[in-house]
């Protein structure tokens, strides 16, 4: 005897029945299947249940005859057992399984970056014009020793290994598996076009992709997928993945269905067998055992790489900072609550981590404090939404960004937040072969380079606002941010003062 | 109204130096010749001179020159430096009483040296520890504070306009072989004597004309290394710099101008491969000591002087030479003031160093411990 399901559709679709004229894009487009043909009554039938409200239907209709709204239905009004509490309890009594999600936290949570502001210059201090003078965005990635050594016009000793950033931005982890190798092409190829990194996340490197060494960070995670030595030799730098923001403290599972043939090549396990990338790394349980495999991999590739540490901002993320710093990492990268993911149980995602800006402030004041800051860059994610995001960021201390949903809104998503399901209308979050084709990666590269160069022209745009001419002179330079609207003690870890003060 | 150190000023300026590159010594008038001249640079809220060689006879001693509140910090801070230093000398600095001149704090001077056995206990070089010290006494003493403490050389500073302080001092009765000054034009009133410029620490003097608005990524980097940057101003974080970057990472001088103004990445793509390197290698790593935003300074130092503009020129200065005289200001009037027919006179290009040096042989810097103390320390 199955079960009738009480949850109602959380969306409405609306058909201007004058517009419509049957073309059926809707119904090709739509891989949930709500669009149908009815070919006796001539009609097109749309069963909402299955909407997730990609607007993919409703972009490419080429009348405009579709609306999704909101489900206006509202169940007995109730503060506490909201609309959404209710659901969630339908849907885990009908499955008795996880909540699952995709994308990050949408809480209504404090956004911090829309509580500061940034600063410019007038009269005492002249304002620069990117359009007249340099602007450089230029940011290097690694450990700085404490002094060069410069005798008789000569570099004593060879500087540790850097990335070279042509701005400050860099493509997040995302794995092939969890996106399409269209996705991963397209934002491959605009790393390359604008001199910055992508990341290959933990599926490894297809391919295809080994032409954009130079531009790719290859991550090792927990479950090794996809890592031996030339997948190591092949990136600029690698990333060891202790966590991530939408899901601290726990692995990863991709599906067995989405484990289609390249990508059980590329991670190197059968083909249509789950993917599991264990909580831990099962040879890292303290800091000691992270020093380890730092320095096996430097050891691996020659020292001639930097190596980086992801990890989750966390309560204790500080401390935790200091010690990958001790323990070796050249770069740390911090994903703040708000970072995506392609697939995580709802209640960590919505529940576990701390704010990127906390973190991040919380981070460089320590390494400072304890005169590490320069042994190690920072890297930051987690919902950078826009330039301004950035500039605050490296305001705060850090040294570059990592973008991740940001890169995939410019690629065509629509943040449905579905990407678990594998049937992403827009041909990112799948291996569907007809729906990743939807995903040119010539033009998705063009998206995707256009937006790194409007942030970049932004930022600079920005920079010279505030008279200053090379990003450095903005990095951990707080006094260029006023906080609006926080609290002593929120201005106090942010360590920037009130506007108005 | 909270004074400077609690608060970040704005402010603009007028600057100039004079130096003899073979150390022969001058008196003060020129100085104020030149830097009265370009009186509408400031507005009477602050103005100093940093002079060298004016000490011979105490050339082994620290000169501290202290601004105090009233008697009982100074019998205070003299118990404390009799603790630290053998004192060589303490006197009331000379002032000529003057109309323009108001509100002026007790000045005095003291010759010091520190006393050996506070330097084996602490395990710091003579030098480190003097500036631990000022600091110490700067950051943490109210009513005490001490505005030059290089051997041979002194700052004279106030609230008033540069000619009139350098009147009030009777700079005219010293004579140095290296001289500069500066007037000032802060957008506010603090009215406090330690704002003014020159700012120094050790033998290096700062006068600056300017805004750096790399302020707070200095600040930061500074303090990572132990500075405490108490007068929030640009001046004392250019003296950091400048102390740090030559006194304890031993940098040579054309390193740290290129570290705090330096060339355009599109400039360095241009150079030969081993100036690349070079020129990459000290961005990187001492990007966090790029000075940035619209700048003029001067640095005096024992081995002479130093001026430096942003890179993208944003504030005026104007250098020339004649026989072994060397002038860099703000203005060029305030260089034919002094000198009416200079041999050469330029315009340096931004973050283009003009650098003087003293041809006469100076005393350079003694490490103070011998090789049997370090060995009595270290046993
Ligand atoms: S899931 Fe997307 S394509 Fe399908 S009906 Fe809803 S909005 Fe349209
Ligand atoms: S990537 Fe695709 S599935 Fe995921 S949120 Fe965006 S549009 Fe939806």
């Amino acid at each position: 005897m199955s079960l009738k399901s009480y949850v109602t559709p959380s969306f409405l679709i609306e058909r201007n029945k004058e517009r419509c004229i049957k073309c059926k894009v809707c119904v090709q487009q739509c891989a949930n299947e709500v669009h149908r043909y009815d070919e006796e009554d001539d009609e097109i039938i749309s069963e909402e249940h299955q909407c997730v409200n990609c607007q993919r239907c409703v972009t490419l209709c080429p009348t405009g005859a579709l609306t999704i709204r909101k489900n206006p239905n509202e169940l007995r009004q109730n503060s506490n057992w909201t609309a959404e509490a209710v659901r969630a309890i339908y849907i885990q009594a009908e499955t008795g399984g996880i909540l699952l999600t995709g994308m990050g936290n949408d809480r209504p949570y404090p956004v911090y970056w829309d509580n500061i502001l940034l600063n410019a210059s007038q009269v005492t201090n002249p304002s620069i014009d990117p359009l007249r003078e340099p602007m450089e965005l230029k940011t290097h990635l690694g450990r700085k020793p404490d002094s060069l050594s410069i005798k008789e016009g000569k570099l004593q000793k060879k500087l540790p290994p850097q990335l070279e950033l042509e701005l400050p931005i860099m493509f997040s982890a995302m794995s092939f598996g969890s996106i399409s190798l269209n996705a991963i092409k397209s934002l491959a190829e605009a790393a390359k076009q604008e001199g910055t990194y992508f990341n290959t996340g933990e599926g490894g490197l297809h391919r295809d992709l080994y032409q954009y060494g130079e531009n790719t960070i290859v991550q090792v995670a927990s479950g090794r997928f996809g890592v031996h030595a030339d997948y190591l030799q092949a990136g600029a730098a690698i990333e060891i993945k202790i966590g991530q923001g939408a899901k601290p403290g726990i692995g990863g599972h991709l599906p067995g269905e989405k484990v289609e043939r390249e990508v059980s090549e590329t991670r190197m396990i059968p083909e249509g067998t789950d993917a599991i990338s264990p909580a831990p790394h099962h040879d890292i349980y303290s800091i000691e055992d992270l020093r380890q495999l730092i320095y096996s991999l430097k050891e691996a590739t020659n020292y001639e790489k930097p190596v980086s540490v992801k990890i989750a901002a966390v309560h204790n993320v500080a401390a935790i900072a200091s010690g990958i710093a001790r323990a070796g990492a050249d770069i740390i990268a911090i994903d703040g609550y708000r970072g995506g993911t392609g697939a995580a149980p709802l209640r960590i995602r919505d529940n576990v981590g701390i704010p990127i800006e906390f973190a991040l402030a919380a981070v460089d004041t320590r390494l400072r404090q304890e005169a590490i800051r320069n042994q190690v860059s920072l890297v930051v994610g987690g919902s950078i939404r826009n330039s301004a995001d950035i500039v605050k960021a490296i305001a705060l201390g850090a040294d570059a960004v990592y973008i991740a949903s940001s890169a995939l809104l410019a690629l065509g998503c629509h943040m449905c937040q579905k990407c678990y399901t594998g049937k992403c209308n827009w041909g990112i979050a799948t291996q569907d072969p007809q729906l990743a084709k939807r995903l040119n990666p010539e033009l998705g590269a063009q998206r995707a380079r256009n937006l790194l160069r409007a942030w970049k022209h932004e930022i600079q745009e920005m920079l010279g606002g505030m008279g200053i001419n090379a990003i450095e002179s903005l990095r951990g330079n707080r006094l260029m941010l006023r906080g609006i609207g926080l609290t002593e003690k929120e201005l106090q870890i942010l360590g920037i003062k009130n506007a108005g003060e | 109204m909270l004074r400077e150190g609690q608060i970040r000023i704005p402010s603009g300026c007028a600057i100039s130096g004079i130096m003899n590159k073979k150390g022969r010594v001058f008196g003060g008038g020129d100085i104020i010749n030149s830097i009265a001249v370009m009186h509408d640079r400031s507005n009477g809220l602050g103005g100093g001179f940093a002079a060298y060689g004016i000490y011979p006879e105490f050339k082994e001693e620290y000169a501290f020159h202290f601004f105090f509140d009233h008697t009982t910090i100074k019998n205070e801070i003299e118990a404390l430096l009799k603790k630290n230093f053998i004192i060589a000398s303490g006197e009331a600095i000379p002032i000529r009483k003057s109309k323009s001149i108001k509100d002026a704090p007790l000045i005095w001077r003291y010759f010091v040296r520190p006393k050996h056995r506070v330097l084996v206990k602490q395990e710091v070089d003579e030098e480190e520890f003097v500036v631990r010290f000022v600091m110490r006494v700067n950051s943490e003493i109210d009513g005490a504070y001490i505005f030059s403490s290089g051997k041979n050389m002194g700052a004279f500073k106030g609230v008033g306009y540069p000619e009139d302080i350098g009147e009030f001092y009777r700079l005219e009765e010293y004579s140095g072989y290296l001289w500069t000054a500066h007037g000032r034009f802060p957008t506010n009133t603090p009215g406090w004597w330690g704002g003014a410029h020159p700012f120094t620490l050790l033998d290096c003097s700062v006068v600056h004309n300017g805004e750096i608005s790399s302020y707070d990524a200095n600040r930061r980097q500074l303090e990572m290394y132990g500075y405490k940057c108490v007068l929030q101003t640009d001046t004392e974080v250019v003296a950091y710099i400048f102390d740090y970057l030559m006194r304890r990472q031993g940098l040579p001088l054309d390193v740290i101008v290129k570290a705090m103004a330096s060339p355009f990445w599109h400039e360095i793509d241009r150079m030969n491969k081993k100036e690349k390197e070079i020129l990459r290698a000290i961005r990187v790593v001492y990007g966090g000591f790029l000075v940035n935003g619209p700048f003029s300074i001067l640095i005096g130092t024992n081995q002479g002087m130093i001026a430096l503009n942003d890179r993208i020129k944003l504030r005026p200065s104007i250098a020339a030479t004649k026989g072994d005289y060397l002038y860099v200001a703000s203005e060029e009037a305030a260089i034919r003031q002094v000198c009416s027919k200079p041999e050469h006179m330029w315009m340096p290009r931004g973050g283009e160093p003009v650098i003087g040096l003293l041809e006469a042989s100076q005393p350079t810097r003694v490490p103070v411990r011998t090789e049997q103390e370090k060995i009595a320390i270290n046993s």
